[in-house]
């Protein structure tokens, strides 16, 4: 048998790498890939929520995928992430899924309750036309009234409801709200939060509370400018979501911005000035799947993994070298390699680590030998049928080959239509098995065939004489 | 030469027993328990809630069920987990909105303290749920087109590729059969529930049941020139008892692993594993004792209304 030199280096230098690499204490170190100083990445492993513990919410659009375009849903989703960096979590991420969904993950997060209302208040800010109202609009103050933005929302909801039911909890959510008493039609909308650049929380000692500054960018300057101009002495509504903050009188043209009072607590008036800065989210969202694991329940499901993981793949390391001597000491070899191998992809691609990801590994190092074990029963078949000793271990590499292939190539197949099904949003743990067992099996083939040919001809090299004058060495 | 495919109407029969044994528990799961369907479904399909609870100080069934009472959920399951201590509990209810999700927390926390690091809840609104069937179901039927195709494919060069594709196919219907009964009882005696980690199992089972196939049709392909003018049946026979080892000492390893993430692994993964192994023995055995003898009664024409290459049509029609 031939000792292809290349390869072992190869292997060799692969081996040093991907040990370093998997080692724990790599995690944090820079790479500097193109050598010009500056480091382009950290090595790190991604782990997912069940490990770490934390809360990951899906939000579905509460209107028709036909009502907005992927653009909108994408700047909804910034808005989202936008508003969870303000609560200073900035280990999240958000991703929008499909058309109408956005995926939220929040590592290490421990009350849902704060988080999903942040995240959900539509906050849909308005200036509401009260011209006529006169003394009227004090009495509005607190009130819920409807407008002809938020009457838009509510008949898309209404043409898109799935049954009866929630068609007549809408209907009776439009009909609690307040309309223009003097046209018994929804109150005009001026012009939404959309319309703002800017908005801060002050306190005013002219006012003696919190109230909120805001400028108004060039779309809302041209809108709401005329508007004031023409309404001096008229009343005006600042509403957010459908609640009348405050109805002040005009007292101005208002071109470029002006203050919001409303009798503000300081919390309250940080709250609104934040959802006014990070933008009112453009679709409504609503909770569609809530998960949250707490942190030490991860951490102990880690430890157990792991030492399943250990212990098994010990019993393997045993079973080829007891059952397959010389042969078993190049795939027990082997099989380190493969282990070290998956670890540094992961960490390169990355792939996100979770529990049914890491069982996905462990069984993928459970069939990691089964090419091995086809290549080896061929070579003691050739020794049993008396053919000479190298032409042996040749004829067993080339003929399983096919076997191999094909029977891993099956397997892959399998694996890539789990990896789609797991796209499906509440069947996501599905893909992380069925990637660290795709990886599995594509590392499989280099190592079941290459590195395990290579580690053979290494040790056949030194003691062929040895090998050769004792069968049992081979497992014959 | 020990005669292994020559048995094969005992595997038939077997198998045949097996697959009705387990329609009967089906049955009896759908009529007899609360479970109203051969089997029950976990909140990936109906959608719903499971929560994990972990109270710092103990609580009763009746004081669990009444707080999700005062939230409209009548109907839920509630298990304790673990030690005696009632500190411990799994409960599954309906699907809560967010903020009554978040108040019911709450109130778990009152009565008992919720040790908030040690629990977790896993919430899936209905319209997920039937997503999840919908993409399960295509996800079966991709799968087992796809390993036709290939089977197909990688055997085109011999004669009657199709038929090599199609015991496989049986063989991994035997698998999946077997895994379905294995849920089925399981729900009755543990409360089981399948979930889209079964699904997952099915479908690895099937990719790993077809591997161990290709392995002996793989020898089959290579020894029928090699022995040219011996009987099918003794060629199968012999490339059968030349692969039985290896297909063993792979199944080995791969139950090696699975045993040890079964004794030493976590809780969440368990039934995930379990049904797993009990699929992949399936496999081992199914691909040794169906797939490679069916290709023989196929070929002497056993198989009622499919014709074999050496049967003459009175005999298909008889049998």
């Amino acid at each position: 048998m031939k000792l292809q030199r290349r390869w072992l280096v190869f292997i060799a230098l692969l081996s040093a790498f991907s040990v370093w690499m998997a080692l724990p204490s790599t995690n944090g170190t820079s790479l500097d890939l193109n050598f010009d100083g500056e480091a382009e990445t950290t090595i790190e492993q991604p782990l997912g929520l069940d490990l770490v513990g934390g809360l990951r919410v899906l939000l579905q659009a509460e209107l028709p995928a036909e009502a907005f375009t992927e653009q909108e849903l994408r700047e909804t989703a910034n808005s989202v992430s936008r508003r969870i960096n303000s609560l200073g979590l900035t280990d999240a991420t958000v991703q929008t899924r499909g058309r109408t969904r956005i995926l939220v993950e929040l590592p290490g997060v421990s009350d849902p309750e704060q988080a999903i209302g942040t995240i959900q208040q539509t906050a849909l800010l308005e200036f509401v036309d009260f011209g006529g109202l006169g003394g009227q609009a004090i009495s509005l103050t607190g009130q819920q009234i409807l407008t002809d933005e938020q009457n838009r929302v509510f008949q898309q909801r209404l043409a898109t409801a799935p049954d009866e039911e929630e068609r007549t909890r809408i209907e009776q959510l439009i009909a609690s709200r307040n309309v223009n008493p003097n046209t018994g039609q929804p109150f005009n909308t001026v012009m939404t939060g959309a319309g703002l650049e800017a908005a801060a929380a002050v306190f005013s000692q002219q006012e003696g509370g919190w109230l909120i500054e805001f400028e108004l960018n060039d779309e809302g300057g041209d809108v709401f400018g005329p508007y004031t101009r023409g309404a001096i002495g008229q009343p005006m509504a600042i509403v957010l979501d459908g609640q009348v903050l405050s109805a002040p009188t005009i007292q101005a043209e208002l071109p470029t911005g002006g203050v919001i009072t409303g009798n503000f607590t300081e919390e309250e008036a940080n709250t609104l000035a934040l959802q006014l800065r990070s933008g009112s989210l453009q679709i409504p969202l609503r909770v569609e799947s809530t998960q949250q694991v707490g942190a030490t329940l991860g951490q102990e499901s880690v430890a157990l993994s792991i030492q399943a993981g250990i212990i098994g793949t010990t019993v393997i390391l045993l079973f080829m070298i007891i059952y397959y001597r010389a042969l078993g000491v190049a795939a027990a070899l082997a099989l380190l390699v493969f282990i070290s191998l998956n670890l540094t992809l992961y960490k390169l691609v990355p792939v996100t680590l979770t529990l049914p990801a890491i069982a996905g590994f462990i069984i993928s190092i459970g069939t990691a030998v089964d090419g091995s074990i086809l290549i080896f029963e061929r070579i003691k078949e050739e020794l049993r049928n008396g053919t000479p000793f190298d032409e042996a271990l040749n004829e067993g590499f080339d003929r399983a080959w096919t076997s191999i292939r094909d029977s891993n190539l099956s397997t892959i197949i399998v694996c890539t239509i789990l990896f789609f099904f797991g796209q499906t949003p509440g069947a996501s743990i599905v893909s992380a098995f069925a990637t660290t067992l795709f990886f599995g099996l594509v590392i499989n083939l280099f190592t079941a065939v290459i590195v395990t040919k290579t580690f053979l001809s290494v040790i056949v090299n030194t003691a062929e004489g040895f090998i050769q004058q004792r069968a049992w060495t081979l497992g014959v | 030469m020990f005669q292994l495919v020559q048995r094969r109407r005992w595997y038939f029969l077997g198998s045949g027993i097996f697959v009705l044994l387990g329609f009967a528990i089906m049955i009896f799961s759908t009529v007899a328990t609360d479970a109203n369907a051969p089997f029950r479904f976990s909140i990936d399909f109906e959608g719903g809630t499971i929560y994990e609870l972990d109270f710092e100080n103990t609580i009763t069934e009746t004081e669990i069920r009444d707080i999700f009472r005062t939230f409209g959920e009548d109907n839920i399951i509630v298990q304790q987990v673990g030690a005696s201590d009632d500190t411990e509990w799994s409960v599954r209810s309906g699907f809560l909105e967010a903020d009554q999700n978040g108040q019911l927390l709450d109130a778990l926390d009152e009565a008992a303290g919720l040790n908030r690091d040690n629990s977790q809840f896993d919430s899936v609104s209905p319209t997920i749920g039937s997503e999840v069937t919908r993409a399960a179901l295509l996800a079966i039927g991709t799968a087992s087109l796809m390993v036709v195709i290939f089977i197909n494919y990688s055997f085109r060069r011999i004669p009657n590729s199709l038929r090599y594709g199609v015991c496989a196919l049986v063989a991994m219907g035997h698998d999946v059969m077997v895994m379905l009964v294995t849920m089925s009882v399981a729900g009755v005696l543990l409360g089981w529930e399948l979930d889209a980690l079964f699904f997952t199992s099915v479908l690895t089972v099937v990719g790993f049941s077809v591997q161990d196939s290709i392995v002996v049709f793989d020898r089959i392909r290579e020894n029928v020139p090699k022995y040219l003018g011996e009987p099918y049946e003794t060629i199968v026979n012999r490339s059968l008892l030349e692969t039985v080892q290896r297909s063993l000492a792979t199944s080995i390893n791969t139950f090696f692993i699975i045993i040890a993430i079964l004794l030493f692994g976590g809780p969440t993964v368990k039934q995930f594993i379990a049904i797993l192994f009990v699929g992949l023995v399936s496999g081992t055995y199914s691909s040794i004792f169906i797939a490679v003898p069916l290709l023989v009664a196929w070929e002497k024409g056993e198989i009622p209304f499919i014709q074999g290459r050496s049967a003459a049509p009175t005999r298909t029609a008889r049998a």
